[in-house]
């Protein structure tokens, strides 16, 4: 079964959710695959531990032109959708960074000026955490094509067994691309008004994508009630709400996973898995 | 003019609550909501709508059954795997070839192999932006569609129409509230910006990925300060943020205390300096005077 963590605003407690889910699952012997998607700001890694042993750099294909060869007939420019390829009179300008690697440019060059040559946007590594195995991406700074590398990270995807993705938060490509082909999508939400209109964004996305997901609501508190009569006048069960407790923000901020400060969590993380399973059969 | 982008590698550190509080303390400014995704600060700012206007971010291609013959042309060279083979039937084939719009990045390759013309590009609306006034003055926001593409081109269309208010009003400051994470959207809002204020969280998660961005804003060469919010939650922690922060030669212009009145003043729509004065107020006061500072001491 894939699990996708997402949430459409940050910081609502995907990865304490995910870590903590993907190690209570191998304790009960469950074989459990943790791929953290957040490229941009990977922090399962912090929670988890891992020995990393593999390392693979991602590369995209962009365009180089062979100036020689170029007659600056103008079908690239005129082909690309992102303004990547430019001409201007008698120059080609490429600019990498907006280029979605489509090889249209170099499909639609009549002289074969243009070949693709790769450019690194980042790394997936991986190896064991414990009984999990863990998996993530790392985009390079200043890069900002992010689904490629995603894409690469969910290469990784078990065959069999449990599979936990830590998804970016947003709503647009990258968590699209992390989300895609789950079997089921868990929406993190905290009750707070950002929490509530950024969970509704998020909803929206998953419904586009047309994935069986649920919400949990972290950092509950009997202040905060805004979340339930949203979930039930919109039909999305909500499967498990765990109370603020300054006990786990300072467990996340030293790195430590609170199923091992707040012995209650562990017994959540498997109701919450047990629950997940239902819903995504239903 | 002057433009300072707030932004923080890790989501969730507190961002659009501190955006919220220098927009009651700074003079004379115009906000910029650039968190597309997922953008909150007109929840605080209660903006009164004056334009509106439409974003096409890209294009989306479409098959059209009654001409396709289904050769697979489109699905061989499709690079992000949007072409499935569950098209409707036609009086020739079966089935037929479909574009799946989630997956699909516009790009035309489809539209160019097809040896029957059987693909169109179309354009894709995929959201809005709005220029709008508030109680602490101009704000320009947009919202991204669901599964929207192109963020980073939204960002950019925002920060413009920003800055295009504050030459036309003679204005100093423009203040970006920014996205999560270090990447496209990230970018587009910080390249060319005066500043970047890091909200860095007192947790190791948030040092790991405030890192992160320093690194990002060195590769664009814009200068950077840092706020640790929510100090207190790890002594350790953020002991270790000043200490990284100086050896980089970053000043951590504002240190604010954990405080839950900070979601009480969210849901009352207001900024913490709102509900009046406390320690965290003073802390936030503080912060803005380091800030505009350190915004005046630059050209």
């Amino acid at each position: 079964m894939r699990i996708a963590i997402a949430s459409g605003k940050g910081g609502t407690g995907k990865t304490i959710v995910a870590t903590n889910l993907a190690v209570a699952l191998a304790q009960d012997d469950h074989p459990v695959t943790f791929l953290d998607c957040d490229v941009e700001a990977p922090n399962g890694h912090i929670f988890l531990k891992p020995e990393i042993t593999h390392c693979e750099t991602v590369s995209v294909p962009v365009p180089e032109v062979n100036e020689t060869l170029c007659t600056r007939c103008g079908r690239c420019g005129e082909f690309c959708q992102y303004s990547a390829v430019v001409c201007l009179g008698n120059a080609v300008l490429t600019f990498s960074d907006l280029c979605h690697g489509c090889g249209g440019c170099s499909l639609v060059c009549p002289d074969g000026a243009i070949r693709e040559v790769p450019r690194v946007v980042g790394e997936v590594e991986w190896g064991p955490a414990g009984a999990v195995r863990f998996v993530q991406g790392r985009l390079r700074i200043g890069q900002a094509r992010v689904p490629p590398l995603i894409r690469a990270v969910k290469t990784h995807l078990p065959q069999t067994g449990i599979a936990i993705l830590d998804a970016p938060p947003g709503t647009s490509c990258p968590v699209v691309e992390t989300i895609r082909d789950a079997d089921f999508v868990l929406l993190v939400a905290e009750p707070t008004p950002f929490g509530l209109h950024d969970l509704r964004l998020a909803v929206e996305t998953v419904r586009q994508v047309k994935i069986p997901h649920a919400v949990l609501i972290n950092r509950a508190n009997p202040g905060g009630r805004e979340l339930r009569p949203y979930c039930d006048r919109v039909g999305i069960p909500i499967l498990l709400e765990i109370p603020e407790d300054r006990r786990i923000a300072e467990t996340y901020a030293r790195g430590e996973l609170a199923i091992r400060t707040v012995p209650a969590y562990a017994g959540w993380m498997r109701a919450l898995f047990g629950r997940m399973r239902h819903e995504a059969l239903v | 003019m002057k433009e300072i982008v707030v932004l923080s590698g890790k989501g969730g550190t507190g961002k659009t609550s501190l955006v919220a509080c220098l927009a009651a303390l700074a003079d004379r400014k115009v906000l910029a909501d650039c968190d597309v995704d997922a953008a909150d600060l007109h929840l605080v700012l209660a903006p009164r709508m004056l334009q509106r206007e439409e974003f096409r971010g890209g294009k989306q291609a479409y098959i059209l059954p009654d001409r396709c013959a289904a050769c697979g042309e489109c699905a061989v060279y499709c690079r992000f795997d949007a072409v499935r083979f569950d098209g409707p039937a036609t009086q020739v084939v079966g089935k037929t070839y479909r574009v799946d719009p989630i997956a699909c990045e516009g790009c035309g390759v489809c539209v160019h192999v097809c040896p029957a013309q059987a693909v169109e590009l179309a354009p894709a609306v995929s959201g809005e932006w709005y220029v709008s006034e508030t109680r602490h003055g101009p704000l320009v926001h947009a919202r991204l569609g669901p599964a929207g593409e192109n963020s980073g081109k939204l960002v950019t269309i925002v920060r413009n129409g920003a800055r295009d208010i504050a030459e036309a009003r003679s204005l100093d400051l423009v203040i970006v509230d920014g996205a999560p994470g270090i990447g496209c959207p990230v970018i587009a809002s910080m390249a060319g910006a005066s500043m970047v204020l890091g909200v860095a969280e007192a947790t190791l998660s948030g040092k790991h990925d405030i890192e992160r961005l320093a690194g990002l804003a060195v590769h664009f060469g814009i200068p950077m300060l840092v706020c640790i919010n929510k100090a207190d939650l790890n002594a350790e922690v953020t002991a270790a943020m000043n200490g990284w922060c100086r050896m980089r030669g970053i000043s951590v212009v504002g240190s604010i205390p954990y405080d839950r009145r900070f979601s009480e003043a969210q849901a009352q729509g207001k900024s913490l300096l709102e509900l009046g004065d406390g320690v965290t107020a003073r802390a936030v006061r503080a912060l803005w005077r380091e800030t505009r500072t350190a915004l005046e001491s630059r050209r």
